[in-house]
């Protein structure tokens, strides 16, 4: 029991009238509203937090802030639980239950701790080195089992997530004594200013020392001149063109609230972290940071420790021992490296039972009766987001701390951010950057801070234990001699072999002594071994934050056709088809899809069957060089058709890739009805708007889609005419008088329809277009009329659609081509061939290469036993796997009107293959199938008049 | 992310818009080589600093326009027409 709560009224964020109980590792406790976690489980002398998490050490808290390395748990229970969560930046709630991560079977007796007796085999690039024979997936789930930090929760996320988006002048981060100045500053020029704070409370490292006064000064100038400060909320990323992220806690009716801020210029006064002392075993717990002491006791009542020893190599460790004993913490030592003191030695397991001293100029050891270890080693300005903005950094040697130099983006750093630790100069400064005046930082105030604060080489204890550089990757010093001895130079190297910094806290507490002790070990400055850039997130946010309840059915909403409530009548399967809800098929009786859609396709060649097209793309091409933009686009010369007629159209390509097909009907001298693929249209015409736009750009062309005014009711079948005849519609659309692939303009029920002659499915077939809200009552009364009239009318899906093409051989652009498809490789050559105008694709389709016979080639398969169905995606090849790949099944279906399976393919050489015998392969199983010619059915088209 | 200003809409985040590449590329005539059909598809500057690139407003006015864009500070330092040439600006 080390940590205890101090009397009140120590703890200004406390409300001691309000218990909080939560449970850790199962264990019942009590905190007070106003706590983070870990300053309740501190207070709860709890130490022991966590294991690490290659050599499964016992870790404990050692900050009071963002920066933790080691006290990460996992928050919650099922499908709220967090994983890897900071105990130092989560508020204490009431009923949270905490566990320990990366500890099996607990956190005191822990199995994966015997990773620490072979230390000395896991150093850096232990992996790499060791587990590449004979295959590294062979070792890699018992490693990812071992690794990790916590678990995941195991369902869908029930909590409800928000963001907002703020626009502002002037965005302050942080609001410390210098962050309330320069907001205040900024606001009272008239500004809109924004500032958030991460912590419950403001005031920063000035509140923490006791200046409460001044601070609630610059807080009242602050509220006064009008600016807007939200807390609980952290900047987790910056961005480019002033745009900051962040994540809000503490919204009420919200987990957690994503912030999305445009700010013309930003502040960062973020401050500074310690710098750990590098001593062996200044990982166990009791071991911290020395400034995270005076934060519990100041803010959070709370002491670390009963018998505590001071580490330090920089003045700001003296002075904080002094303010320390004043709030009434036992302080039994402090410890200078200046003046040659020096950690030989932590004694104790999962505590600190004593530590032994020396000094370098006095050989003999002092063994020292102390609980807890605090260090600070110098001061780290906090620069992430000065760095994610694109800001330099530079080494102050004197201070021994890389600083910014040069700003980016209307981005300046203030107060200890920016290197200064004079609090009237940073006041100063951050007034001058707050009114938007150009101002050097006055970096300074820190003092004289030697480089390197480990004990001296010839230490004798020096390596009884480790000396941890990041703490929470479990990266020591010798980690970074072995990538030295082994010549990594480069700091991206470095980091990357030995992982330092790579960690969730991106190394906020290990970098700086990363490059230092790199820097010793080659000769060189930290500056001269450099820094490596941070990047967004500057903390750990939860993907529920980023998703912001845009998941599930919000994640992309479908559409839904016109007639949707209609195939609901009926009984549809819906499934999504590009973006869409459709009737898949309308299974009757416990039917399967397959059986369904096969009944579908053999009601359709027998009677007549309806179904809703109405998300084929539609585009109306206007204009007085519509004609010859349409020429352009596609291969068919759309030119040359008549009013009324329409044509096949296949659209490439710079590549000669076939990109889309489709119909293209001439409906007046400058206007065109483009019909694409259903999930076609959005592509093609952004297609046509780019050439329009930037290449064709004196055509006068209008592109208008208009998928979402116009319904389609397609009726197929060999009754088709007669449903029509039935419905009353003119006998200007019969067979004999409307020809296939031509399209009429009518009014029918006092709505004008364009109906088109076209077949997919290789029957009589009408698609009747017509305003979308109208699209439902006329497939009712189809419907009814089909009924009432025993036209044997049913409904097809989009699954016996596709049965239908297939049967009919007919390319589907997307699963029957790919993005190498040309139109030579799907047996249309001949159109190329008869254009002589130019179109998009065409000098592609030139090249040698698409001429090779040895292309894959669309060829139709039948399987030879006439009973197993083609797998779609099984490879063709000589013999069974591993062999040469000659092909792979596209589309395969069984046919109900010719009774056996059939399937098309792309195949090497294809086309001069008829006849041969194939060998199909799917995992295990093998089937020969004949290749043949398409159409299966219908080879000559007689049925498509009905 | 960026904020681009449309000529057409104004001011909008970098999500509303695409990116159409590398502009001010010369399509070569039908009887052109292999080679230099092949550069003209797939051959690109990559120029750390300043870069002429068209963008389209997507979810806005859906037009296409010509932006020069510093790779390196994402600074954008002229927006203009599709048929406007390169205007010059301070490196």
């Amino acid at each position: 029991m080390a940590g205890y709560r101090l009397p009140s009224p120590a703890g200004d964020a406390l409300d001691r009238s309000r218990t909080v109980a939560f449970t850790f590792n199962g264990r019942k406790l009590e905190g007070f509203a106003g706590d983070t976690l870990a300053s309740a489980l501190i207070a709860s002398g709890e130490r022991l937090i966590s294991r690490s998490f290659k050599y499964h050490r016992p870790r404990g808290i050692v900050s009071c802030g963002v920066e933790e390395p080691t006290g990460l748990l996992d928050i919650g229970d099922g499908a709220t639980r967090v994983p890897n969560t900071r105990a130092t930046d989560i508020a204490l709630a009431e009923g949270m239950v905490a566990r320990s991560a990366n500890a099996w079977p607990s956190v005191r007796f822990d199995l994966g701790a015997i990773n620490s007796l072979f230390g000395s085999v896991m150093s850096a690039g232990f992996y790499y080195k060791t587990f590449m024979w004979p295959n590294w997936h062979l070792f890699e789930p018992t490693i990812r089992r071992m690794a990790g930090l916590g678990y995941a929760g195991d369902g869908a996320d029930p909590d409800r997530y928000d963001e907002m988006s703020l626009h502002t002048d002037v965005l302050v981060v942080g609001a410390g004594a210098a962050g309330l100045e320069a907001a205040a500053s900024a606001a009272e020029q008239g500004a809109k200013v924004l500032l958030l704070e991460s912590e419950r409370w403001i005031g920063g490292w000035v509140a923490t020392v006791g200046s409460d006064q001044s601070i609630a000064r610059l807080a009242e100038r602050a509220r006064a001149a009008g600016v807007e400060m939200r807390l609980g909320a952290t900047v987790f990323g910056l961005y480019d063109h002033g745009l900051a992220v962040g994540v809000e806690s503490g919204v009420a009716g919200v987990r957690e609230r994503t912030l999305r801020i445009r700010a013309k210029r930003t502040i960062l006064a973020t401050g500074a972290f310690d710098r750990p002392m590098l001593f062996p075993g200044n990982d166990k717990p009791g071991v911290m940071l020395a400034h995270a002491a005076e934060r519990y006791a100041a803010h959070y009542g709370v002491a670390v420790g009963r018998r505590i020893l001071v580490a330090t190599a920089c003045d700001a460790g003296l002075d904080l021992a002094v303010r320390l004993r004043n709030h009434g913490l036992n302080v039994v030592a402090v410890l200078d490296r200046r003046q040659g003191d020096y950690v030989a030695e932590v004694r104790g397991r999962a505590g600190i039972k004593a530590v032994v001293v020396a000094n370098e100029l006095d050989p003999r050891e002092r063994t020292i009766n102390a609980d807890t270890l605090l260090h600070t080693g110098g001061l780290t300005p906090n620069v992430s987001l000065h760095s994610q903005a694109g800001g330099g950094l530079s080494w102050n040697g004197m201070a021994s701390m890389f600083v910014p130099s040069r700003v980016a983006q209307n981005v300046t750093p203030v107060g200890a951010c920016a290197g200064v630790f004079h609090l009237e100069r940073a006041l100063e400064h951050a007034s001058q950057v707050g009114k938007g005046r150009a101002a050097a930082a006055p970096v300074g105030g820190a003092g004289d801070v030697p480089a390197s604060n480990a004990p001296p080489n010839n230490s004798p204890r020096r390596h009884r234990d480790k000396t941890f550089i990041d703490l929470q990757n479990d990266v020591c010093d010798s980690d970074i001699a072995l990538a030295a001895r082994e010549n990594f130079r480069s700091v991206e190297h470095l980091k990357r072999y030995t992982t330092t910094g790579m960690a969730s806290d991106q190394g906020k507490t290990s970098n700086v002594n990363a490059l230092v002790t790199m820097g010793n070990l080659t000769n060189r400055t930290p500056g001269e071994v450099g820094t490596t850039k941070f990047r967004p997130p500057y903390k750990p946010v939860t993907l529920g934050a980023i998703v912001a309840g845009r998941s599930g059915a919000r994640y992309r909403p479908l559409k839904r056709m016109p007639a949707h409530t209609f195939h609901e009548a009926r009984g549809a399967l819906f499934e999504e088809f590009g973006g869409w809800l459709r009737p898949a098929a309308y299974p009757r009786n416990g039917e399967s899809l397959e059986a369904a859609a096969e009944r579908e396709a053999a009601q359709t060649r027998s009677g007549v069957s309806l179904f809703e097209g109405s998300p084929l793309g539609k585009i109306e091409v206007y204009g007085p060089d519509a004609a010859a933009f349409l020429d352009l686009m596609y291969v068919g010369t759309m030119s040359t058709t008549a009013i009324g007629q329409a044509r096949y159209g296949l659209l490439l390509n710079e590549n000669g890739v076939i990109a889309d097909d489709g119909i293209v009907a001439r409906l007046g001298p400058d206007h065109f009805w483009v019909n694409t693929t259903s999930g076609g249209c959005e592509r093609t015409t952004l297609a046509f708007e780019e050439w329009l736009q930037c290449e064709f750009v004196d055509m006068r062309v209008l592109v208008q889609p208009v998928v979402s005014q116009w319904g389609n009711v397609t009726i197929a079948g060999p009754n088709a005419w007669k449903l029509l005849q039935a419905a009353g519609f003119d006998e200007l659309l019969s067979p004999v008088s409307m020809k296939h692939m031509t399209m009429r303009e009518i009014d029918y029920a006092g709505t004008r329809m364009r109906v088109m002659r076209a077949s997919f499915s290789g029957e009589l077939g009408y698609e009747i277009n017509l305003p979308s809200l109208c699209t439902q009552s006329l497939i009712e009364r189809l419907w009814q009329i089909g009924n009432a009239f025993r036209l044997d009318i049913g409904m097809y899906g989009v699954e016996a659609l596709m049965l239908m093409r297939l049967e009919k051989g007919f390319v589907h652009v997307g699963a029957d081509t790919d993005g190498t498809t040309l139109p030579q490789d799907v047996g249309m050559a001949r159109g190329l061939d008869k254009k002589t105008a130019n179109f998009v694709g065409r000098r592609s389709t030139l090249r040698a290469a698409g001429h090779d016979s040895r292309r894959l080639q669309l060829v139709g398969l039948v399987p030879t036993d006439g009973r197993t169905r083609l797998p779609v995606g099984a490879h063709i090849a000589p013999h069974k796997p591993p062999a040469p790949i000659e092909g792979f099944v596209t589309s395969s279906g069984f046919s109900p009107t010719l009774r056996h399976p059939v399937g098309l393919a792309m195949l090497k050489q294809g086309s001069q293959r008829l006849g041969e015998k194939l060998r199909i392969y799917h995992l295990d199983t093998e089937i020969e199938a004949e290749v043949v010619k398409t159409p299966f059915f219908d080879p000559k088209g007689a049925r498509l008049n009905g | 992310m960026m904020q681009i200003d449309c000529p057409h809409c104004g001011l909008r985040p970098e999500n509303e818009f695409h990116f159409g590449g590398q502009s001010h590329i010369q399509r070569p005539p039908l009887d052109c080589s292999d080679e230099t059909w092949g550069d003209y598809l797939f051959a690109r500057d990559n120029p750390k600093g300043d870069h002429a690139e068209r963008w389209r407003h997507t979810f806005g006015c859906a037009r296409w326009f010509n932006m020069i864009r510093n790779t390196v500070t994402h600074e954008i330092k002229a927006i203009y027409a599709m048929t406007d040439s390169r205007p010059a600006v301070k490196s």
